[in-house]
C-alpha cells in the first residue's frame, strides 16, 4: 500500500535522460560553442543555476535542445534568441543593454563622474 | 549646510523603505511564457497510454477552443486539480492532456486513479514541445483557439476559483 504511494510522492519523473543531456557533441568546436551558450542559460526549474550546472530533468531536455541545434549548424546566438523568445529575458544569464536596464549601467558612470568633479573640485581648491 | 548632511540620510531611509516592502511581498517563481498570441508549435506526439489517442497540431485547427493541459503522474499539484479537471469536463470543454517524460504505466495507474478528463494524451518524453510553447514547469494549462493559437496560459496547478476564468477564456477564444 505504502509503495503504490511512492510514485507521485517522488515528485520526479523515472524516464532516462535526453539523448544529448550528458552526451556531448562530436565535434569539439561545436561542444564547445554548446558549453558556452549552456553557462549562460538559467535552468527554469532550478533557477539559480544554469542549465549546464543543473541535473534537474528539464536542464537536461534543454541542454538536449541546445547540443542538436548548434549540430545542425544554428548560431548559438539563435539557440538563445529563440528560448529568449519563448522565456522573455529571465532564461538568459547574458547581461544585455535595453530599454529597461540601462539604468544599471549608466548609473555608476555617472556617480564615478560625479565623485571626479567633486575630488577635482577639492584639488583644486586646496592647491590655491 | 544642513540639506547636504540630511539629504543622504532620507535617501537611505528610502532605500531601506524600499527594501522592506519587497520583502514582504510573496515570492514569484513562475516563469511566463513568451508564446501567447503565437501559434502551437507542429508537433506530432504518440499517444501516453494505451486506449487513448496521441495528439498533432491539426487537432487544435478544428475550429473548437480546447485546453491543453501539461501535467505529468510525477507531479503532486495534477492530483489536486484533477477534480477540478473533471468539473471542466462536465462543463464540456475539451482537454488534450501532454504528458511530460511519464511513462505509459504510471499514465493508466494516475487515470485509474484520479480520473479521466482528456480527449486525447500525448507523450512529451524530451519536453520538446513543453519547450516549444513556453512552458516552464506542470501542471499549466493553455487556452488554445480553433485555429491553434495559444491564447492564455494559467500557470500551476487549477483551482476552484479557476474554473470559471477558464470558461471565460474558452469563450473569448471562439
Amino acid at each position: 500500500m505504502l509503495l503504490s504511494l511512492a510514485p507521485p510522492l517522488a515528485a520526479q519523473d523515472s524516464m532516462p535522460p535526453a539523448p544529448f543531456a550528458y552526451r556531448q557533441l562530436d565535434d569539439p568546436t561545436q561542444e564547445a560553442a554548446a558549453q558556452d551558450l549552456m553557462e549562460t542559460l538559467r535552468c527554469l526549474k532550478c533557477q539559480s543555476q544554469s542549465i549546464a550546472d543543473s541535473d534537474a530533468p528539464m536542464a537536461g531536455d534543454m541542454r538536449h535542445q541546445v547540443r542538436i541545434r548548434i549540430a545542425a549548424g544554428e548560431d548559438p546566438e539563435a539557440v538563445r534568441a529563440w528560448l529568449v523568445q519563448r522565456y522573455g529575458d529571465y532564461v538568459s544569464y547574458r547581461p544585455e543593454v535595453s530599454a529597461v536596464t540601462w539604468p544599471l549601467f549608466a548609473i555608476p558612470a555617472v556617480l564615478v563622474l560625479i565623485a571626479a568633479v567633486v575630488l577635482a573640485g577639492r584639488l583644486r581648491r586646496r592647491a590655491s | 549646510m544642513s540639506w547636504r548632511v540630511w539629504l543622504p540620510l532620507f535617501l537611505f531611509a528610502g532605500f531601506l523603505g524600499l527594501a522592506a516592502y519587497q520583502l514582504t511581498q510573496p515570492k514569484d517563481d513562475f516563469v511566463e511564457s513568451g508564446m501567447v498570441g503565437e501559434a502551437l508549435p507542429y508537433f506530432d506526439l504518440p499517444a501516453a497510454m494505451e486506449g487513448v489517442n496521441g495528439a498533432v497540431t491539426t487537432d487544435f485547427k478544428d475550429g473548437t477552443p480546447r485546453l491543453l493541459n501539461i501535467w505529468a503522474s510525477w507531479c503532486l499539484p495534477c492530483i489536486a486539480e484533477a477534480p477540478q479537471l473533471e468539473r471542466l469536463k462536465e462543463a464540456g470543454v475539451p482537454i488534450v492532456g501532454l504528458a511530460i517524460r511519464d511513462r505509459p504505466e504510471d499514465v493508466a495507474r494516475f487515470l485509474a486513479q484520479h480520473g479521466n478528463p482528456y480527449t486525447r494524451i500525448a507523450r512529451d518524453d524530451l519536453s520538446e514541445v513543453q519547450l516549444a510553447i513556453g512552458s516552464s514547469g506542470v501542471p499549466e494549462t493553455f487556452v488554445i483557439d480553433g485555429r491553434g493559437i495559444i491564447r492564455y496560459q494559467h500557470l500551476g496547478d487549477i483551482r476552484e476559483s479557476d474554473v470559471a476564468m477558464l470558461v471565460a477564456e474558452l469563450e473569448k477564444a471562439r
